[in-house]
Formats: C-alpha cells, structure tokens, sequence
C-alpha cells in the first residue's frame, strides 16, 4: 500500500483529539446515550464498558474502512449491522469468560453496544468515506470520548452514592461520625441524566467563553 | 388475564424503557422537538417493537436457546446457539424496520415525509434491541407473556417520549443560561421526568 502520509501526522491528531472534547460523542453530539447511563452506578462496570466501546468502535471502523469500496450502497446499514453485532459478540464472550461478575451487571447493556448510535454514527460519517488507518483512529478517538464522559459520571455517582471508589473506601471515617450519610438520590438512574447535563453546561460554557 | 395486565403495566410504567432503562435515549432527545413528530417517531417504534419482540421469541424459542432444537431430533439437545442471539435478533430488526420503511412510504406518504431520517434509524433504537434482549433475559416461557410486554413497552416509550417533547415546547420560551439551551437542558429535564416516573417504583403488582 502507497501510503505517503505519515503514520501520526497533524491531521491524524486532530482526528484523536476533536472527539475527546470538542466533538465529544456524548456531550456535543448527543450520540450513544442510551447505554451510557444504565451502567454508571458503580466506576468498574463503567469502566469495562468504556473499554469495550472502545474495541468495538476502533475494529468496526477498521473492518468497515476496509470493505467500503465494495459494500453496496443499499444494503450498508444490515452490513454494519452484521460487522458491529459479530465484535459485540466477540467482546460479550470475553467478558463472561474473564470478567463473569461484571459481564452479569451489564447484563442487556454489553448486547445493547450494537445499537449504540457512536459505533453507527461513526461508521457512516467516518469510516465510509476513509482509509483504514484514519477511521481506526477516529473509532479509538470517539470510544475515549464516550469513556471519558461515563468515568466521569461513574466516578461521582460512585463517590457520593457509597464513598467509594473501585470498592475501596474514600470518604474518610470521621466524616461519618460528623453526621456525613452517602447521597442514596445519586445512585438512582436519573441521576446520570442530571449529571450529564450538568458536564454539557460546563463543557459548553467553557467554549462559549473561549469563542 | 391478570398477569397478562401486569406484565403490561410494569412494562409501561414501572420499568419503562426511556425512563428507568434510558433506552433508544438519541431519538428520544433528538426528535423530542415538537410534539407532533414524537408522536409519529412513538407509533412506529411501538409497531416495530410489537412486530419484532414476538417474532424473535420464536426464533430464540425454538432454535436458539440451550436445548431448543430438540423438536427436529433428539440429537441436536446439546446445542447451545444463545452466542448468535444479538446478530439474529439485530438481522430480524432490521429486516422489519426496512418492511415499515416501504409500508409506510406507500400508504402514509404525510407521515412518511414527517418522520423523515428517523424511520430507518429505528433500526439502531435501542429501545427495540433493549426489549428482545430483555425477553431472552427474564426468560418469558410464551406468547402471552412477550406479547403484552412488548406492546407495554412501546406504549411507555411512546408516553415518555410525548410528555418530553409537551415540555420541551414549552421551555423554548423560558429564559435558561446560554450554555444549557438545547441538549443541556433536555438532559436535566429528562432527569426530573425520570424521577417523576420512579413514583411507580414503589407499586407491588
């Protein structure tokens, strides 16, 4: 393959960075929500979906960037579809090998990665019109992104909802003893809601102001 | 019967897919709009997923769950096929939105039109995949049970998505900080709705 552009050129970085904040899947492109928020309860379970999201994003664009000059025009969606259903697949029978007590909270959440709007969203913006290289960088890049926000969220709901982190505590004791009780309000799911809503006002008053 | 009627209301309300599960959430923000179109997005996502639930209980029922293909012969009891479950499943949405897509398109141009993008992109709603993978998961053992959970669950998605959408018109008129308009703001509405919802919670069926 003649491929002249340097393996990290300019362009290839921007690629990396635009979705890790300002084209950020969650926060600025409303993509990928729908699995987002179920699973951030507690930071391990997030953190294990990042990582899939992750692998299934990057080798979907890939394989996909790979086969976009023969996939015809009208049938691409059920072979997206097919190409994002057979990683999940991959991804979820590695879970339950390696991972069996997370994979068991994730539950419907690890199948529902198929229809994350980031994977198909990326696949049509990105991957189809691409080379491989590019689009496997833009799939890393925007299943960071979706990472980023979830940990984020995990890591406060997980802090004030138990005073833990990863199961280990953090609020210290004497907080307690003082009258400090966890907030039982943020491990309810629509807390994830809030939370988000509050990460896009501040994501997005940060950017006004640089404008 | 009256199990029939309970599967129907905890899926409607009490675990409803937009609220409780945050299901098929990027059209539920995005289309949420006006209250017009959210009802259009709310009646083919309820079709589909009435249409797709059932059927892929059948497959799940009778070739892929552990044991299932026992009824061609005995041999085949050991087979174990749940892996293919998301490819199946996924295959048989698909299909079924591209079928809607063309029905629609004939018969009900205005609607069809309205809908616009949205109408294939059912196909990626969480909400449909969420309720198969739901079925196979508490393991409903017949038709009856499936049938009122799916049509439940489309008649909650489609509740949630409308009373968003009543909401969202009205605030377009509020004064909120710059920052926070648009998705911002859909965000922590929905939120509250959520809470709202969990009210339910508490009902024993």
């Amino acid at each position: 393959m003649e491929n002249k552009e340097p393996l990290f050129s300019a362009k290839i970085k921007k690629t990396f960075l635009e979705p890790l904040n300002i084209n950020n899947p969650i926060t600025i492109q409303i993509l990928g929500i729908c699995s987002a928020l179920a699973v951030t309860v507690k930071f391990k379970p997030a953190l294990v979906m990042a990582i899939s999201v992750v692998v299934v994003t990057g080798f979907s664009n890939l394989i996909i960037a790979l086969l976009r000059n023969t996939i015809p025009m009208r049938i691409r969606i059920i072979v997206q579809l097919t190409v994002i259903a057979t990683l999940v697949i991959i991804v979820d029978q590695i879970l339950k090998a390696f991972v069996y007590d997370v994979s068991k909270q994730l539950s419907v959440f690890v199948g529902l990665i198929i229809t994350n709007c980031i994977v198909m969203g990326r696949l049509e913006a990105f991957a189809m019109a691409n080379k491989p290289w590019p689009s496997f960088v833009d799939g890393i890049a925007n299943g960071l992104g979706y990472g980023i926000i979830l940990i984020i969220v995990a890591f406060f709901r997980e802090i004030l909802g138990n005073g833990t982190i990863l199961n280990e505590k953090i609020i210290p004791d004497f907080l307690y003893n003082a009258g400090y009780l966890n907030n039982g309000l943020v491990i309810l799911p629509p807390m994830a809601l809030i939370f988000i809503g509050i990460i896009i006002w501040v994501q997005r008053g940060v950017l006004i102001k640089k404008k | 019967m009256e199990e029939i009627l309970n599967i129907f209301l905890k899926a409607a309300f009490i675990e409803n897919m937009a609220l409780a599960f945050f299901l098929g959430m990027c059209s539920f923000l995005a289309v949420s709009n006006t209250v017009k179109t959210s009802m259009g997005l709310g009646i083919a996502v309820t079709f589909v997923l009435i249409f797709t639930t059932p059927l892929n209980f059948l497959i799940n029922y009778y070739f892929l769950k552990p044991g299932a293909l026992t009824w061609i012969s005995d041999s085949l009891k050991d087979i174990d096929l749940s892996y293919l479950s998301f490819l199946i499943f996924i295959a048989t949405i698909a299909t079924a939105v591209q079928i809607v897509e063309m029905v629609v398109e004939k018969s009900f141009p205005s609607l069809y039109n309205s809908l616009g993008i949205f109408l294939p992109l059912i196909a990626v709603n969480c909400a449909i995949l969420g309720a198969s993978l739901f079925m196979q998961e508490r393991e409903y053992s017949s038709l009856s049970q499936v049938i009122p959970f799916s049509l439940g669950s489309g008649i909650g998605w489609l509740l949630a998505i409308v009373s968003l959408a009543a909401i969202r018109e009205k605030i377009t008129y509020s004064n909120i900080p710059e920052p926070l308009k648009g998705p911002g703001i859909a965000f922590i509405t929905t939120g509250l709705l959520a809470i709202a919802f969990m009210s339910f919670m508490g009902i024993q069926l």
